[in-house]
């Protein structure tokens, strides 16, 4: 049975468990949290994606305070100033970038779940291949031609785009606001979204204005033809009506190109459109020079984006909640990669790789997954922060927590079983689980020893049940193997990492099992 | 079906109020001004189906006459059409022509249209750099033949060869060729036109389609029609020799008597074989009628300039180049040199405004990108009939024109052009580029968007490269904002409109590693976004 076929029709009765994350159930009745199991049912949550394209400078975003004085050797000139970076409520280890009180705010609201180091094994540093990267769900080596949301909607809207729209679908399956068609939304046979190009665009759409032309004859033709296309833009009535139904919304930033796209977001969700993702975009993290100012470094290019975002963010949740449709959207923010752990000197950062995500929503749990990055005593110019989570692990835990993908299709959609991360409550789907215990502090899940190494080192690991893997990166986040990758049962283990061939210089082990990680540093000398 | 259905829907064929301004009053005088890109890809876009890079940098060093001569020269007579279709009971072979074969039955007949069809779509997509192609499809929706209603094949592939043999030549002979023309004579029951009782029914349509035409100062009769078919009685076909004969015995041999409108002439009745020459008088006459080459005229200006003929158009373009028609003997070729060398053709109120046919489209698309086609007939036959046949999902039935008056999107007042656009077709157009420009194509036929950018100049600059494609691609003026919200969003992929070094290091770092997957696929899937975009607005629907 399927899982949304069980709520469908027992979720009314009794049967459903009295506790929820330690709250009874009594604490949500009648509540929006309540009415989500009926919202499971009909498959009405909405991803919005919001794309930091140029490289977001992940470790300026989230600040490591466990670590600070190695970030501040690393980051000499541009390192935010400890007093100065926003606290998370019952966490220390990190914090926010001064500019993000949006995001705090929805933090401490517990709306908002940190991922730490999110990327891949070998990541590339080119801009383009990057974004195709993260937006096909591909590896670093491997083309995709389809999207990983194309993928998802093939599965739940089959042979797309013949026959649609139609009664069970009758609106578009992706809508990206601000650009053309992400490649995201590259379905098997066609993209499975349509493009708002721009806020104009849509504000033409809803109030029905046509660009104007010459009064030529070829401006008489385009014109006609124009016309025509707005006539076939089989979806052009359902946006329409659904933005018809929403007049009035909360305020937004001004001067804010991502509050403007989010602003028709929240529209189209809140006038009832069942698009189930929408893609927005902002520009202009590729800060090789001058991300802050010299004198105060909470201030400069990349603090103004982080704030543009986080009040973009926190204008769009407050607009949803006003229209009482926050609880249909899941948000995150993601960026082709991230910088390089050491600033440069053009108070710049170069080219990265893992990079934290936020993760927004009603349904989100709170928290901050994983550990401030492994920043090395002297950082080199080279040295890149250690991927932590694999950001398809996001996406498949998104798509089976938040969308309720099954099993079956959630391998179709990623091609391999990712690991999955307490991102989205159980309650989204029905599936109302406890949160797995996710603190490792004080547990050395992964160690080596010797450490320093000339040669050899026993690593030594300990697991808990199900699939175990352990993978070596370099600095440059480069897979240089997978020693481990097998279920094990509960307990501790040993091997002994061969590292004659390699250079000398700094290694990472990371642990993984279940939604449990650790990365272990480790430094071949001579 | 009634075929004179089609007028009855159009019961005013007075001109409608024209509300657009900055009308042209430029006539027939030969063009001297500026030589430029704009004019020359204006020439060619009329002339040709879709402009290509190669096309382009053959005609580039061309003065305005060289190219246009050269688009007048026509094109020798291609190889046949093949049997396609597999096993054929009258013994030709796969691979072999059938043109010449016994007529096969019902279904082999079928068989053979499907083959001629897509042959026939094939010389447009392979059609030199001459005009002579849209010339036999003008000829066509002109002396129109139903393949439906002919359902003769070795007939409908003689009567294309026909169009083809005198598309640039002299359009009496060709009239005159026409009318004993086998599927003509069967299409429009010239085969049953017989002494006492007349079948008027293509002496109707020479008349009032084929030559002096229903235009405000047409003014043949009932007894001209009448007159006509009497002439014309006694012509048969001959389905073994595949030609027409004619049949003394049912000639009429009595005079006929023409109307005013036609100097009152009268056509001494013939006997013997004799009677043939009838239709030499017949023709003499109704050329003599100056409402003949205006009808032409008019025609030709609404299928390469625009739909509307306004008082000042029909004055300074229509009747001029009509008495160049009359006094060159009716030669095509010198007519159309006339109207392509002109001010008015080249005129920029005159660019840019013509609405692309389906066969403009499908052909145009499949030119302009240089689609490669398979080589092997079976293969090449099938990926011709698929876009022979998204044309004729667009409207636009190579060989089956809805009525004998053709396309109404050519007659058809007060839209024209605009009825091949319409909620069906503009997303059947649509659905075709962007299944050509994806990565899995339509029927294996696929846009090549790395070989096109490779084409162009300078692929490695964004700027130049989209410059150069919409320059190609489109006709209509595109802003600045366009062009950078192409070079931005899709070949910079949203990165700063600065970094414009990131396009060209990735063009770059492709052509020094060709085979590599990945920077292939980093230029590819941004080329084809760009192209499918270009391809989706409405401006890439006029030529």
């Amino acid at each position: 049975m399927k899982r949304r076929d069980f709520l469908k029709y027992t979720a009314p009765a009794a049967i459903l468990p009295t506790v929820i994350n330690g709250f009874s159930i009594k604490a949500f009745a009648g509540s929006p949290m309540l009415n989500a199991l009926a919202g499971a049912a009909d498959n009405d949550h909405v991803l919005v994606m919001i794309q930091l394209t140029g490289g977001n400078d992940g470790l300026n975003m989230v600040i490591p305070l466990d670590i600070y004085s190695k970030y501040q050797a690393a980051r000499t000139n541009i390192a935010i100033q400890e007093g100065k970076v926003l606290a998370l409520d019952n966490y220390k280890k990190s914090g926010l970038h001064p500019a993000m009180k949006g995001i705090q705010e929805l933090y401490n609201n517990g709306k908002v779940s940190i991922v730490q180091s999110v990327g891949y094994p070998t990541p590339n540093f080119s801009h383009f291949r990057a974004t195709d990267i993260w937006l096909t769900g591909s590896n670093s080596d491997e083309v995709l031609t389809t999207g990983w949301g194309g993928r998802y909607l093939d599965t739940q809207y089959p042979g797309f785009p013949d026959g649609y729209p139609n009664d069970k679908a009758p609106d578009p399956l992706a809508i990206q606001i601000g650009s053309i068609v992400s490649p995201a939304f590259q379905g098997a046979n066609a993209s499975m979204g349509i493009a708002i190009t721009s806020a104009t665009d849509f504000y033409n759409l809803i109030d029905g204005v046509m660009d104007p032309v010459p009064n030529t004859k070829w401006g008489k033709e385009l014109e006609y033809i124009r016309l025509i296309a707005k006539q076939t833009n089989s979806y052009e009535q359902s946006i329409k009506k659904a933005a018809g139904k929403v007049t009035s919304q909360g305020a937004y930033p001004a001067n804010n190109y991502l509050a403007e796209q989010l602003k028709i977001v929240a529209r189209l969700v809140a006038g009832g459109l069942k698009t189930k993702l929408y893609m927005v975009s902002t520009g202009g993290f590729d800060t090789h020079a001058n991300q802050t100012e010299g004198g105060d470094t909470s201030k400069g290019g990349h603090a103004n984006l982080l704030g543009g975002v986080s009040d973009a963010i926190k204008a769009f949740m407050d607009d949803l909640k006003g229209l009482h449709a926050s609880r249909r959207v899941v948000g995150m923010t993601f960026s082709e990669f991230g910088r390089r752990i050491k600033s440069n000197f053009s108070m710049g950062t170069d080219h990265g790789a893992a990079a934290p995500m936020i993760i927004f929503g009603d349904y989100v749990n709170q928290g901050v997954l994983g550990n401030s990055p492994a920043i090395p005593d002297n950082s080199a110019v080279a040295d890149n922060i250690p991927m932590q989570y694999d950001f398809r692990s996001i996406y498949a835990s998104i798509l089976e927590q938040w969308f309720c993908v099954e099993p079956t299709d959630l391998q179709k959609i990623m091609g391999k079983d990712y690991q999955r991360l307490p991102l989205v409550s159980g309650v989204a789907c029905g599936t109302i689980t406890s949160i797995p215990e996710l603190n490792t502090d004080g547990k050395k899940l992964i160690i080596n020893s010797p450490n320093p190494f000339t040669s050899y080192t026993t690593i030594t690991y300990t697991t808990g049940s199900g699939n175990t893997m352990i993978q070596i990166f370099d600095t440059a986040g480069r897979l240089l193997s997978v020693p481990v990758n097998k279920v094990h049962s509960p307990g501790t283990y040993s091997f002994t990492f061969d590292g004659q061939q390699l250079p000398t210089g700094l290694y990472y082990a990371r642990f993984q099992n279940g939604p449990i990680q650790q990365v272990r540093p480790m430094l071949k000398v001579n | 079906m009634d075929r004179r259905q089609f007028l009855t829907l159009s019961p005013d064929r007075q001109k409608r109020p024209f509300s657009v301004t900055g009308r042209t009053g430029s006539g027939l005088n030969p063009y001297t001004g500026n030589w430029t890109d704009l004019e020359l890809i204006h020439l060619l876009k009329r002339t040709l189906f879709g402009v290509n890079p190669a096309t382009y940098n053959a005609f580039k060093g061309m003065s305005m006459q060289q190219a246009i001569d050269t688009l007048l020269t026509p094109q020798s007579i291609p190889q046949p059409p093949v049997n396609n279709y597999g096993i054929d009971d009258t013994g030709v072979t796969p691979g072999a022509t059938w043109v010449k074969a016994p007529l096969g039955d019902e279904m082999l007949e079928q068989k053979r249209i499907f083959s001629y069809k897509a042959w026939w779509t094939g010389q447009m997509i392979n059609q030199q750099h001459s005009i002579h192609e849209k010339m036999v499809l003008f000829w066509h929706n002109h002396f129109v033949t139903e393949t439906s209603m002919v359902r003769d094949s070795r007939f409908i592939y003689q009567y294309n060869l026909t169009l083809r043999q005198y598309a640039l030549g002299d359009f009496k002979a060709l009239t005159k060729a026409i009318t004993l023309d086998p599927a003509m004579l069967v299409y429009l029951n010239g085969t049953l036109n017989s002494k006492g009782a007349a079948d008027e029914n293509y002496a109707r349509e020479l008349h009032e389609l084929f030559t002096v035409g229903k235009g405000p100062d047409s003014h043949y009769t009932e007894d001209d029609v009448r007159a006509t078919a009497r002439v014309l009685t006694g012509y048969r076909v001959d389905r073994t020799t595949i030609t027409s004969k004619f049949d003394t015995t049912q000639h009429d041999i009595g005079n006929k008597q023409f109307s005013s409108f036609y100097q009152n002439k009268v056509i001494s009745g013939k006997t013997g074989t004799d009677g043939m020459s009838e239709l030499d008088d017949l023709l003499n006459i109704i050329f003599l009628q100056p409402e003949v080459s205006k009808f032409i005229c008019r025609k030709l200006y609404r299928f390469f300039v625009y739909y509307d003929i306004d008082a000042a158009t029909e004055t300074n373009v229509i009747a001029p180049l009509a008495e160049i028609f009359r006094s060159s003997g009716f030669d095509i070729k010198t007519t159309l040199n006339a109207l392509l060398c002109s001010e008015h053709f080249f005129d920029p109120l005159n660019m840019a405004c013509l609405i692309k046919s389906p066969a403009d489209f499908c052909i145009g698309i499949c030119r302009e990108y240089n689609i490669a086609f398979p080589t092997n007939y079976p293969d090449q036959y099938a990926a011709w009939m698929v876009i022979q046949s998204r044309a004729d999902n667009m409207l636009q039935n190579f060989g089956d024109p809805p009525l004998v008056a053709g396309w109404d999107a050519y007659y058809q007042e007060p839209a024209f052009h605009e009825l091949w656009i319409n909620t069906d077709t503009l997303p059947k157009r649509n659905k075709l580029s962007d299944g050509l420009i994806s990565n899995n194509g339509i029927n294996n036929l696929k846009i090549d968007v790395l070989a096109y950018a490779g084409s162009l100049p300078n692929p490695e600059d964004p700027i130049l490269l989209i410059d150069d494609v919409v320059k190609l691609l489109y006709r209509v003026v595109v802003s600045d904002n366009l062009k950078a919200f192409l070079k931005n969003s899709i070949l910079l992929s949203g990165q700063s409109p600065d970094s414009n070094y990131y396009w060209t290091q990735a063009w770059n770092a492709y052509i020094a590693s060709p085979t590599n997957a990945t920077l292939k696929e980093n230029v590819e899937t941004r080329l084809q976004a760009l192209f499918k975009y270009i391809m989706n607005l409405s401006e890439y629907q006029l030529a």
